[in-house]
């Protein structure tokens, strides 16, 4: 049995890491440039703007031409952000996401915040629970689901030197803290954050504080269970996975439709090396609504409780 | 490359552009003859007189950008380019075959000389107003031309981008609305008629200049005029016409995407001989 040797102590929202990570880039270089489309003081990207309103660029309510001005900065040799809600900026602009950036392999940098439904009470127009599924079939585009603001920052920074388009998912609620400062992250490496014997759970976002809380959960009742940070969830870990595997029962939590997202990815991994239980936490098949962001996330199950059930189906299944 | 200024050099240009545009369609036995020709003059004026661009080093960085918005006007780029020196001359024949660098819409991974991948309508303008915001924080003297087609300009996009334009001054920007008035299912009057269109780029802040775009020399004048208009962007709109210098082409909307027959390319050539 391995102890939860996490403190996970409550730290801010991704996008606000996002905000000021992209400050610190802007003063690393002046080729950094955003655009974002009237959700500044949301997205967080006024901290840029107001540091270097010159390299802002204010699109109105505009996403499809905005992802499209991004990818002509973008070719043009600038390092371009282009931001707003994830649930707008990957489906409004999702065709420009193809044809400006994903086709011509233009190293556009895509930030969506306000992803998945812990948003809460703005409810499901503003809610992006599809925006993995999309942004994973961009060919060419790597697509990262940082857990918390440590992780945030590091990852803008490896999409920074990153010679190819990516895709970001922030979140408006406050995350706990996963990492100390000192953490190092690396494209398409997962992180296991926690080695347990009997089931692994596999996460992004804010699903990965919540695996880590049902690791406690689980060995209260005498499971081992691992934790593994799916961070980049394109291009995928697939020795993590398989490694995983190696217990004979794995979970998948996210906070995104489960018909479309991380789960479906883990599954092909498997059915592709060392096929393996897996059960799924997820947003099943529905919209969610208006709430607060805990009634929320109660309600569709997205929570460490959630987790550690799954857990027990996964290892009841492996008992046979 | 030899650049010139002389509109009969120019027109002559334009003439062998038509035929390698009617040559490779029928090679190809597909494409888009119609808007290829109306928007001969247009790109031979500006590849070879007023843009500022080198074949020998197409990643020159103060280079001025052409985008084709209507990317399946293809031919007529393709020829341009080629004739430029850009890409092989003798190839334009195998227009649309597998291999071809001459793929079936404009594609930065078969030309790296081309400044974008465009085909799906509505996007190029956006483009080109990015790579405008660049080139003045970077100081450079670097211009974005746009052609656009006029039943592109129905894509809601278009508008976003005259809006963005506009409001952020992009006097190094020009788009060049091949307006040929004819679209694939018919007439755009027909369609989703643009009229009225100067009022509309006017309304939305823009240098609006009506043009004929098949007079070489009308076309100087406006890219001139262009260059001379601080603080807005500009917009040619070329009165041009559809299938120009084919007289079974012109104004005839199945010609929009319909290749010549071998006979009906004899004809044509002969016309343009």
């Amino acid at each position: 049995m391995v102890a939860n040797k996490f403190e996970l102590k409550p730290g801010g929202a991704t996008r606000e890491a996002f905000g000021k990570t992209l400050v610190e880039l802007g003063r690393a270089s002046t080729d950094v440039v955003v655009c974002d489309a009237d959700l500044s003081k949301s997205t967080y990207t006024h901290l840029f703007a107001k540091e270097f309103p010159e390299r802002f660029f204010s699109c109105g309510i505009a996403e499809s031409n905005m992802v499209a001005i991004g990818a002509g900065l973008a070719s043009a040799g600038k390092t371009a952000f282009v931001s707003s809600f994830s649930a707008f900026v990957l489906n409004k602009g999702f065709e420009q996401l193809r044809v400006t950036a994903a086709y011509p392999n233009v190293p556009l940098k895509v930030v969506g915040t306000h992803s998945g439904i812990s948003i809460g009470e703005d409810g499901p127009s503003q809610m992006s629970i599809e925006d993995i599924s999309l942004a994973c079939s961009l060919p060419g585009f790597a697509v990262f689901s940082p857990a918390d603001e440590v992780s945030m920052a590091a990852i803008m920074k490896l999409a920074v030197a990153h010679p190819g388009p990516v895709f970001i998912r922030a979140g408006r609620a406050k995350t706990l803290v996963v990492y100390g400062p000192e953490q190092q992250f690396e494209i398409g490496k997962a992180i296991e954050l926690v080695t347990g014997t009997d089931v692994v759970l596999i996460a992004h976002g804010l699903m990965v504080a919540e695996s880590l809380k049902a690791v406690d959960l689980l060995a209260a009742e005498g499971i081992s269970a691992g934790v593994v940070d799916m961070h980049t969830i394109k291009p995928i870990d697939r020795d993590a996975i398989v490694r995983a595997a190696a217990v004979g029962a794995i979970v998948v939590s996210e906070e995104h439709l489960v018909d479309c997202g991380l789960g479906v990815r883990v599954a092909q991994v498997l059915s592709e090396t060392k096929p393996c239980i897996v059960e799924y936490v997820g947003v099943q098949n529905t919209y969610a609504e208006s709430g607060t962001p805990d009634a929320i996330l109660d309600k569709y199950g997205l929570r460490a409780a959630n987790v550690a059930d799954a857990a027990k189906r996964a290892l009841a299944r492996k008992r046979g | 490359m030899n650049k010139t200024s002389n509109p009969q050099d120019l027109a002559q240009i334009a003439k062998r552009v038509r035929r390698e545009i009617v040559s490779m369609i029928t090679a190809a036995k597909s494409g888009h003859p119609g808007g290829s020709l109306s928007a001969a003059e247009i790109l031979v004026t500006l590849y070879f007189d007023v843009m500022k661009h080198d074949p020998a080093n197409h990643h020159w960085a103060d280079r001025d950008r052409f985008i084709l918005g209507k990317g399946h006007a293809c031919p007529v780029l393709y020829s341009v380019m080629a004739e430029c020196g850009y890409t092989p001359l003798d190839k334009l024949n195998t227009f649309r075959q597998l291999g071809s660098i001459y793929q079936g819409h404009p594609d930065v991974r078969f030309i790296p000389a081309l400044e974008a991948s465009t085909g799906s309508l509505g996007e190029g303008l956006s483009l080109g107003l990015g790579m405008a915001c660049a080139a003045r924080l970077n100081g450079s003297p670097s211009r974005a031309y746009v052609v656009l087609g006029d039943g592109e300009i129905q894509e809601g996009q278009i508008w976003e981008a005259a809006m963005f334009g506009a409001f952020h001054k992009l006097d190094n920007c020009v788009c060049i609305v091949d307006y040929n008035k004819i679209q694939l299912d018919g007439f755009t009057k027909d369609i989703m008629d643009v009229e009225p269109l100067a009022d509309k780029w006017r309304a939305f802040g823009w240098h609006t200049i009506e043009v004929d775009g098949h007079s070489i020399e009308a076309l100087q004048a406006a890219f001139a005029e262009a260059a001379a208009t601080k603080g807005k962007p500009t917009v040619l709109i070329a009165h041009t016409i559809k299938g120009k210098g084919v007289s079974f082409m012109e104004n005839n909307p199945k010609f929009h995407g319909t290749a010549p027959t071998a006979a009906e390319c004899e004809q044509a050539l002969k016309e343009l001989a």
